[in-house]
């Protein structure tokens, strides 16, 4: 039963072919944290995203960007970004953490990829200020042209308007 | 123009000829009593017909807007109080605010409103449309319309019932009628 529903009667391939896969195909720069029969943990370096993104979208069927986001981790002083992305013949969903340096979020952009990653890239930009290297149009999309604050970040105070 | 200058009526402009009838008429309408009437007669029909027929323009900004639609369906019905919602602002007379306003979304309300055709109000409707709400201290939210629109009526609540709107509404009846916008012959 649990076969038949994670995509293997389906003629897919399970979560832990996918993570074998991976691993590889890159031996380093990936590291797989988990794989449950639905989902794929791991953590990415950000040279080796974009190289990945292009392997399990070519190779492993992933269509689809279901969410992308950012986190600010003050005390550790480093960025996330991290990505689900999804694959309707195998019926798993890849999570992708990326740690990037606070003083230089710089990530690569995944938006030639999957179109449905232009305006969460655009939004992360836009409370984080992580920039998304090859990002076709990286401006402000919720807050207005023209605003100076990145108001995700933790150091940003809230309430100092009033 | 003195009425004592008619000698020359035979010989006049099209200019001075206005002018002449238009004194003519108006110290007529004067003389007789008629202006007074005519005011009596207009203004209640006038403010009869915009109080009843105050098309609110159909824009959505939050969740007051499912009070909105609340007050809108069978139960409530609002729409034998005259309000229609329509979707363009050429098209409407109460431009009805009802949730926070980001500063994104400023400008564009702003020029919304000097779409619409005059005469019109402005109704904010709930916490945020009055002054941020629980969002008043967000680095993107416009501490209440007023900031930037002239507004008329509040209605406080969070976000308010139909029962309220509908309020609202009856309220800005009133302030309508107070205003008597059909009085166009001035003492």
């Amino acid at each position: 039963m649990e076969e038949q529903r994670s995509g293997l009667a389906r003629g897919g391939l399970t979560a832990e072919e996918i993570a074998k896969r991976i691993t590889e195909r890159f031996p380093t720069g990936v590291s797989i944290t988990s794989a449950k029969p639905y989902r794929i943990y791991s953590k990415v370096d950000s040279d080796s995203l974009l190289k990945l993104c292009h392997f399990i979208k070519d190779e492993l069927d992933f269509e689809h960007v279901s969410c992308l986001g950012g986190v600010d981790w003050l005390a550790e002083n480093k960025m996330q970004t991290v990505y689900h992305i999804t694959s309707y013949a195998n019926r798993v969903t890849m999570e992708m953490v990326v740690d990037l340096p606070r003083d230089k979020p710089e990530v690569d952009s995944i938006t030639p990829l999957w179109g449905g990653a232009n305006w969460h890239e655009r939004e992360t930009y836009d409370m984080f200020g992580i920039i998304f290297k090859g990002h076709p149009r990286l401006e402000r999309i919720l807050n207005p042209e023209g605003t100076e604050v990145f108001p995700f970040r933790k150091d940003y105070v809230t309430g100092r308007r009033v | 123009m003195d009425l004592r200058l008619a000698p020359n009526a035979i010989a006049m402009s099209a200019k001075e000829f206005i002018a002449w009838s238009s004194s003519v008429m108006e110290q007529l309408l004067r003389a007789s009593g008629g202006k007074k009437a005519v005011d009596k007669i207009s203004a209640p029909i006038w403010s009869w017909a915009l109080r009843n027929a105050n098309y609110p323009l159909h824009f959505g900004v939050a969740c007051c807007a499912l009070e909105m639609a609340a007050a809108s369906a069978p139960r409530f019905d609002a729409e034998r109080l005259g309000m229609i919602y329509r979707s363009s602002p050429r098209q409407t007379d109460v431009l009805l605010v009802n949730g926070w306003v980001t500063a994104k979304l400023r400008p564009d309300l702003r020029r919304l409103y000097e779409q619409m055709a005059e005469p019109k109000w402005v109704v904010a409707m709930g916490e945020c449309a009055i002054s941020g709400g629980p969002w008043y201290d967000s680095h993107n939210t416009v501490q209440g319309v007023d900031t930037f629109i002239p507004v008329d009526v509040y209605i406080p609540g969070c976000p308010p019932r139909p029962e309220a709107m509908i309020d609202g509404f009856m309220k800005l009846h009133k302030k309508i009628h107070k205003e008597m916008k059909g009085t166009f012959l001035e003492d």
